[in-house]
């Protein structure tokens, strides 16, 4: 019974039910993200209704008010207001006010029913206007940054639940690699690898703030909603990349270092400013995506070999059918905001990529045991989600409507976590080379 | 027909909104004094005095970017001043950009889904009354057009934005280090005395 491959199948274990897990959680919040439209339209329902709350709550006051004023008493109209107004606003109702009760004189001396009800009318639309800007007013809030909020704030800021799925990948791609599994190496390389990402989604938020303001999946990210400062995220940002690559560096090795910083770079600097150049940055974005798990291998094995650029093509492919299924449904979103992207300028193309990368994953698998990566079980078993996901492509291909790209997103948020799981029970034992069709023992 | 010119004239009025500072649409529509006395919705507020920070408000409607309300302390110093101002110019500078944006793309929208309604020969409204929609797939080639009309003018702004962002960041990173300088200039004068 060989220690270090029972170590390496927990490993595998637990890195597979952490994907899978947030895997799950995501799917459950993306329903949020893709029925945004359903949430907004409930939203302004939930505004209407306290609007007509407060109008309801405002007219109550002035009929009191208006049953005072027709006793021809020169009352100040400003009292029933004030009750329910904290101070702050207190002083934008008296500006308007005296405008008001000034006009109401006459009209007490005269009592005439008609002209007091279109007063009224035009006190309540006043009055719903007073609402929406308190309301409006109350929405204000102070800058200033409290110690118990900044661990959830640069969560959010540093993207947590992509850097932990970027950091499952490196995981996956340091437990396929050959070699025994070190378990100080793996928990450093984790880390590095986790800093790194946390850096760069960081600087990526803190060049799109005008930009994720004008997106519904967007707009709620720290920078957008003012609680931290650009200069608190830059910093952060450096705190985060400098002990990051200086853990991939001497903690690891110069070469994993080196990618990691490679990677940052390429995520910042190349793939944030062309998302609003040109439809390349897809193809950037699939490289960024594909290096986290050659950064697992290298981290391993110390060397950039075929089985790391397998499972860096691997990611790469999948990337497409991911990512453009997702955009399919942002187009409106894309073009507004000045965006590049396939789905929009491109749509047959982007159609096209996603489909020819599902079958490029087949490809991709059946190249797995070819390079000593798995065994030869490994294309057979994962035959059946490869052709569904392809079937999916190809509809999405055919069909080019919101429901296929919905079906083929949702399958690659759990085809790439059963993928990498079958990948590492396939793995290719040591000494065992040439074996086919052996089971995982 | 009818529709649409009440549609733009609508459009009309918030773009004049939106360069003039934010007013109650109710009292536009009104006609009261108060368009005049009313400036724009930043200065509309007015955060506590007590208060030494800045205060950010909800999204604007029409650029969905969120307005600070800038805090001027007494004792403010050049440099603070300095990225005041820029903030406060590049705010402007952004509202103005994005509330054109999002306007335009709504007006060309509307008038791409009343075009494509007309060579349909479908109404502007279904039986049950409510407005007729152009699905996604229709409404492709008005997003394709949009996004290539506009990518001159978003090739400026990004050009300018990037610039000013990282100056902001750059003037807060000064600040930031001559606040600390005067603080430790402060210390030993304190332990002198």
């Amino acid at each position: 019974f060989n220690m270090p491959s029972s170590l390496r199948l927990l490993a595998a274990g637990s890195v597979g039910g952490c994907v899978w897990y947030l895997e799950r959680r995501t799917i459950q919040e993306l329903p949020h993200r893709v029925t945004r439209l359903f949430r907004n339209v409930n939203n302004q329902w939930v505004m209407v209704q306290h609007l007509s709350f407060l109008k309801r709550m405002y007219v109550t006051q002035l009929h009191r008010g208006l049953s005072q004023r027709v006793k021809p008493k020169p009352e100040p109209a400003t009292s029933p207001f004030l009750e329910h107004m904290s101070s702050g606003q207190a002083r934008a109702e008296v500006d308007e006010l005296p405008s008001l009760s000034a006009s109401s004189l006459p009209l007490s001396q005269k009592p005439n029913e008609e002209l007091m009800e279109l007063k009224a009318a035009s006190i309540v639309e006043h009055a719903v206007d007073t609402a929406k800007e308190t309301k409006e007013e109350r929405q204000w809030k102070e800058m200033k940054l409290h110690a118990d909020d900044l661990p959830g704030i640069l969560a959010r800021l540093s993207k947590i639940k992509l850097t932990a799925l970027v950091v499952s990948t490196t995981s996956a791609g340091f437990a396929l690699a050959p070699g025994p599994f070190d378990w100080s190496c793996f928990l450093l390389t984790s880390l590095g690898t986790g800093l790194a990402s946390c850096a760069a989604n960081s600087i990526n938020q803190f060049f799109e703030v005008p930009f994720d303001s004008n997106m519904n999946r967007t707009k709620n990210r720290p920078l957008v909603r003012g609680q931290i400062s650009p200069l608190l995220a830059v910093s952060f940002a450096t705190c985060c990349a400098v002990p990051g690559v200086a853990l991939l560096t001497w903690g690891v090795n110069p070469l994993t270092g080196a990618l990691g910083v490679f990677n940052i770079f390429l995520y910042t600097c190349c793939y944030t400013p062309l998302k609003r150049i040109s439809i390349a940055n897809t193809w950037v974005g699939a490289v960024v995506g594909a290096i986290p798990p050659v950064m697992g291998w290298t981290a391993a094995t110390g060397s950039l070999d075929a089985g790391a650029l397998l499972l860096g093509g691997i990611l790469y492919s999948w990337q497409f059918p991911h990512f453009n299924a997702l955009s399919w449904g942002l187009r409106e979103d894309y073009s507004r905001g000045g965006y590049c992207m396939m789905s929009v300028t491109h749509p047959a193309l982007c159609r096209h990529v996603a489909l020819r990368h599902c079958l490029a994953l087949i490809a991709l698998s059946t190249a797995a045991p070819i390079l000593n990566v798995t065994t030869w079980a490994f294309p057979i078993i994962s035959l059946p989600i490869n052709l569904y996901i392809s079937y999916l492509g190809f509809r999405f291909y055919v069909d080019a409507d919101r429901r296929s790209s919905r079906k083929l997103f949702f399958c690659s948020l759990w085809h790439l976590p059963l993928l990498l799981l079958l990948m590492l029970t396939c793995k290719q034992r040591p000494g065992r080379e040439g074996d086919k069709g052996e089971a995982p023992s | 027909m009818a529709a649409l010119r009440r549609g733009s004239e609508a459009i009309r009025l918030h773009l004049c909104r939106s360069f003039s500072g934010g007013v109650g649409r109710l009292a536009r529509e009104r006609g009261t004094e108060r368009r005049d006395a009313a400036s724009s919705r930043v200065s509309r507020f007015c955060p506590p005095r007590q208060s030494c920070h800045d205060w950010i408000g909800p999204p604007d409607k029409h650029s969905n970017l969120r307005p600070v309300h800038f805090h001027i302390p007494e004792n403010e110093s050049p440099l603070e001043q300095r990225l005041r101002e820029l903030r406060q110019e590049t705010q402007e500078w952004n509202q103005q950009f994005w509330a054109n944006q999002n306007l335009t793309f709504n007006k060309e929208k509307e008038e791409f889904i009343y075009s494509r309604l007309q060579a349909k020969g479908s109404g502007l409204r279904t039986k049950s009354g409510q407005r007729t929609a152009l699905d996604a797939e229709e409404m492709a080639d008005f997003y394709k057009e949009f996004l290539s009309k506009n990518f001159q003018k978003h090739m400026r702004y990004n050009r300018d934005w990037y610039k000013r962002n990282f100056a902001i960041t750059f003037f807060m990173g000064k600040v930031a280090l001559e606040k600390m300088w005067n603080k430790l200039r402060q210390k030993p004068k304190k332990m002198s005395t």
